[in-house]
């Protein structure tokens, strides 16, 4: 996630402190994603290193020290808003590593492990679906980055359950044929932001 | 104390060569006022434990209480009563009758019951108050959009007091957020006291349920346990 962006999007609704930048930052993420004060003054004085905000000079150093976006640091934010991020090439998930190794693993239970991996998941959305059970703390933004790990998370579980039915029909086809190797395509052009 | 109970059951259907195993020794125990989710692939025998849990089907072994009193011991027109009186379904197609209103469709098992045509309507309203469709009453199936008409078909399973709703795949031909819709008016339901079991092969209907149950191939094979607060859960989210 970019901190970055995410502060000139702040910014660019006017001046604000860093102080004031961390509480706006955590309130409309939902206090899912929980910045340290630290993390925020480095990042601003990055900002302002590179002409993209610029701070109130005439405050001292601190928490009371306002910052406003430059012009530069507008096209900046409109040009990261438009630039897909980077899903051309599949990431190395764990998960999936996990159970690639399992297959190739003699005595090992795939089915069963899918299942242990897919118990931890359904449990992760249960917490999750539990904050979005209160509608009145439930407010956009949050239900919005509640949904988005929820879609994450369903994603996992429903590949899992491809496994466990291509392990099936694989089991129950005496005759397959060999599988055939395919292999992977190369990562393309990048398209995103290497933020 | 539960109020819905599945003791070994276990349903074949067939025999011989062409015997199928469609549940073996199921045990599930579903308190009132709480929501369970079955999970399983088709054929895992999820449709079929929701039939004999609701007394649409026999087992072929086990047992099944519903209320604390066994299935098994109740004549074919006791079952019905049963159903009639305790049970509320509800099915992904709705399986509302085209020819009554919502309202009509909701009223409908009270009268099947022998309650007064006015007190069941008035009931039936009332439902349909509670899930935000009043003004939808008057309206048929068809004038309705498949959110309206799953909430409907809700307002059928539960008008009347009843105690347990059996749910297959509510929320399988609508959009998420409409699918959330349903959760939240089920939720509701066990919130008032209700016990509920929902049968699904989807992780995000799913995980409204207090419990998951996981089936495979006729057997539960694990299941959820307790969530933390969401207070702590947040609390406890690692740091970026």
């Amino acid at each position: 996630m970019s901190i970055r962006h995410a502060l000139l999007a702040l910014l660019s609704e006017g001046p604000k402190y860093g102080l004031q930048l961390r509480q706006e930052f955590e309130a409309r993420t939902g206090e899912v994603w929980p910045l340290n004060v630290g993390q925020v003054y480095t990042t601003l004085q990055r900002l302002e290193r590179d002409g993209l905000v610029e701070s109130d000079d005439s405050a001292d150093e601190g928490p009371q020290k306002g910052f406003h976006i430059t012009e530069e640091g507008a096209t900046e934010l409109d040009e990261w808003l438009r630039t897909p991020p980077d899903f051309s090439s599949p990431p190395r998930d764990e998960l999936v590593i996990k159970v690639l190794v399992a297959l190739e693993l003699p005595g090992v239970d795939v089915h069963e492990l899918v299942q242990v991996h897919r118990r931890y998941l359904v449990e992760l959305m249960q917490q999750w679906t539990r904050l979005k059970e209160d509608e009145s703390r439930l407010d956009l933004n949050f239900a919005l980055v509640v949904d988005a790990e929820l879609f994450r998370l369903d994603s996992l579980i429903r590949w899992l359950d491809t496994v466990d039915g291509r392990l099936k029909r694989a089991a129950a086809s005496v005759d397959a044929p060999a599988p055939q190797s395919f292999p992977l395509p190369k990562a393309r052009r990048k398209v995103g932001n290497p933020q | 104390m539960s109020y819905l109970e599945l003791r070994g059951i276990t349903k074949i259907y067939g025999d011989g060569p062409t015997e199928v195993h469609a549940l073996s020794n199921v045990d599930l125990s579903v308190e009132a006022g709480s929501l369970v989710a079955v999970m399983g692939a088709s054929g895992s025998g999820k449709s079929t434990l929701l039939t004999i849990a609701g007394s649409l089907e026999d087992p072929t072994s086990g047992e099944v209480y519903v209320g604390g009193r066994p299935l098994s011991s109740m004549s074919r027109n006791g079952k019905a009563q049963l159903r009639r009186q305790s049970i509320g379904y509800v099915f992904q197609d709705y399986n509302l009758l085209a020819g009554l209103s919502a309202v009509e469709n909701v009223s409908l098992p009270l009268e099947l019951d022998g309650v007064s045509a006015r007190k069941a309507q008035k009931s039936a309203l009332e439902a349909l108050e509670d899930f935000g469709l009043d003004e939808r009453a008057t309206h048929y199936p068809d004038q309705l959009s498949g959110g309206e008409r799953q909430r409907v078909a809700i307002a059928r399973a539960v008008v009347g007091g009843r105690q347990l709703l059996l749910a297959d795949e509510p929320s399988g031909a609508l959009d998420s957020t409409n699918a959330e819709s349903v959760m939240r008016l089920i939720l509701a339901a066990c919130h008032r006291g209700l016990a509920a079991v929902v049968v699904t092969h989807d992780a995000q209907l799913a995980s409204w349920a207090d419990r998951v149950i996981f089936l495979r191939d006729g057997r539960i094979v694990d299941q959820t346990l307790p969530t933390e607060s969401p207070e702590k859960f947040l609390a406890e989210l690692p740091k970026s």
